[in-house]
């Protein structure tokens, strides 16, 4: 019964919620907001041992406008706070923030009066990635723990029962 | 044989440019008490109790020895045949090291003539930096130049020194251009207002920061950490165990 078994063999059957997050998380383009030691670790792991192109993710865009993810990488200070939330406005939906390592989470080593006690204070972050600074295996863990969430993200009324649930 | 007798050195921790100065001959400029900013009982480390002076170095009398004689010597010439003899307050040498102390109205005048004279030609400005003494009342905030003469391989240092109340020194952007924004940090850290500065705005905090945050009586800033079952002070409340 059901529309499976009155189709030729050869065809896939899906949902437009799996395809549309297979197509987000597939070629996830992450926007360069490298601030301190937590981005020679994310250079790093756009380099040649640990790559982020075989998952589609080579390409970090320089412009906001064209990116999906926003890695924060490293300790935003007071002064860079606000233009961190610009550039996290300049992204178009969908996006998704990455907070990389432990400055970026909560401050990190850093519990004075210059830098932003975790960067959620300035703008919603989807992961929190500990380590100072994390190593490109855990960067990558982290991406990949990112990208089941993005292929699992509801659309439409689905989505908006899931955020009611929350 | 057994070792000969070695030629007596002094060591070199005992050279002349090492030993403090004479006891007696120091300027308190206040004390420090307790390590960590631990204040009261409840610290049972036992750095609470301790209670050290904190000195500057006596004036040091001519001759000077060395290099220094000849700075000197130029330098009050100069100073002289410009009517601004009482410019240099001291003069300190330390640890090897020669500090003019000066009069803040006279900074940018004693700046020019130690770049320009050919016997001085101290060209190269590494930059300001802010000190804030909150004991030492009427001399709270200092600024110092730190000099490199690149002629003659020496270095001198200068300091000038500014009451609270009125933490106004002439800005010597006009002789060495570097300092614009050595001066603006030290603004914006200290709240030295450099009088004659282009564009005195604050560089490291955003521009409308309350305070300034390396003088000493400036909080550090920290929250607590929670973790799951508890939650641990900032650094500078960790101590008490009251």
């Amino acid at each position: 019964m059901g529309l499976e078994e009155k189709l030729p063999s050869g065809v896939l059957l899906t949902t437009v919620e799996g395809v549309a997050g297979y197509m987000r998380k597939a070629s996830f383009w992450p926007a360069t907001f490298g601030l301190a030691c937590c981005a020679i670790e994310m250079m790093t792991s756009g380099g040649p041992k640990y790559d982020l192109a075989r998952f589609g993710m080579e390409v970090f865009r320089a412009s906001p406008r064209q990116a999906d993810l926003m890695i924060v990488a490293g300790r935003v200070s007071q002064k860079m706070a606000p233009v961190l939330r610009q550039i996290y406005d300049q992204m178009p939906d969908p996006k998704w923030v990455l907070a990389m390592g432990v400055c970026a989470s909560s401050g990190g080593m850093f519990n004075n009066y210059a830098i932003v006690q975790g960067v959620d204070h300035v703008v919603p972050v989807d992961m929190y990635l500990p380590g100072c600074p994390p190593r490109p295996e855990m960067l990558i863990d982290a991406i990949l723990k990112l990208h089941d969430q993005v292929q699992h993200t509801k659309l439409g009324s689905n989505r908006k029962a899931e955020i009611e649930q929350q | 044989m057994t070792d000969e007798k070695k030629v007596e050195q002094p060591a070199p921790e005992q050279s002349q440019d090492n030993v403090p100065a004479p006891a007696g001959e120091v300027h308190p400029v206040g004390t420090r008490r307790g390590m960590f900013g631990v204040h009261g009982s409840g610290d049972t480390s036992g750095y609470g109790g301790l209670v050290s002076p904190i000195v500057y170095p006596a004036a040091a009398q001519r001759p000077f020895g060395g290099w220094y004689d000849e700075v000197a010597d130029a330098l009050e010439e100069r100073l002289r045949a410009d009517g601004l003899d009482h410019a240099v307050e001291s003069v300190v040498i330390h640890r090897g090291e020669i500090t003019f102390h000066l009069r803040r109205e006279d900074v940018v005048a004693v700046a020019q003539m130690l770049r320009d004279d050919p016997r001085l030609r101290f060209e190269l400005c590494s930059g300001v930096s802010g000190v804030h003494y909150p004991d030492d009342a009427g001399h709270e905030l200092h600024a110092v130049y730190h000099l490199l003469s690149m002629t003659h391989n020496r270095r001198i240092r200068l300091e000038v020194s500014a009451p609270d109340a009125d933490p106004h020194i002439p800005s010597v952007v006009g002789v060495y251009p570097t300092c614009d924004w050595h001066e603006r940090e030290t603004f914006d850290m200290f709240g030295i207002v450099f009088d004659g500065h282009p564009a005195l705005t604050r560089i490291l905090m955003p521009d409308d920061w309350p305070g300034h945050p390396q003088r000493k009586d400036y909080p550090l800033g920290g929250i607590p950490v929670e973790y799951k079952g508890g939650s641990i002070p900032p650094p500078d409340q960790r101590r008490s165990y009251n």
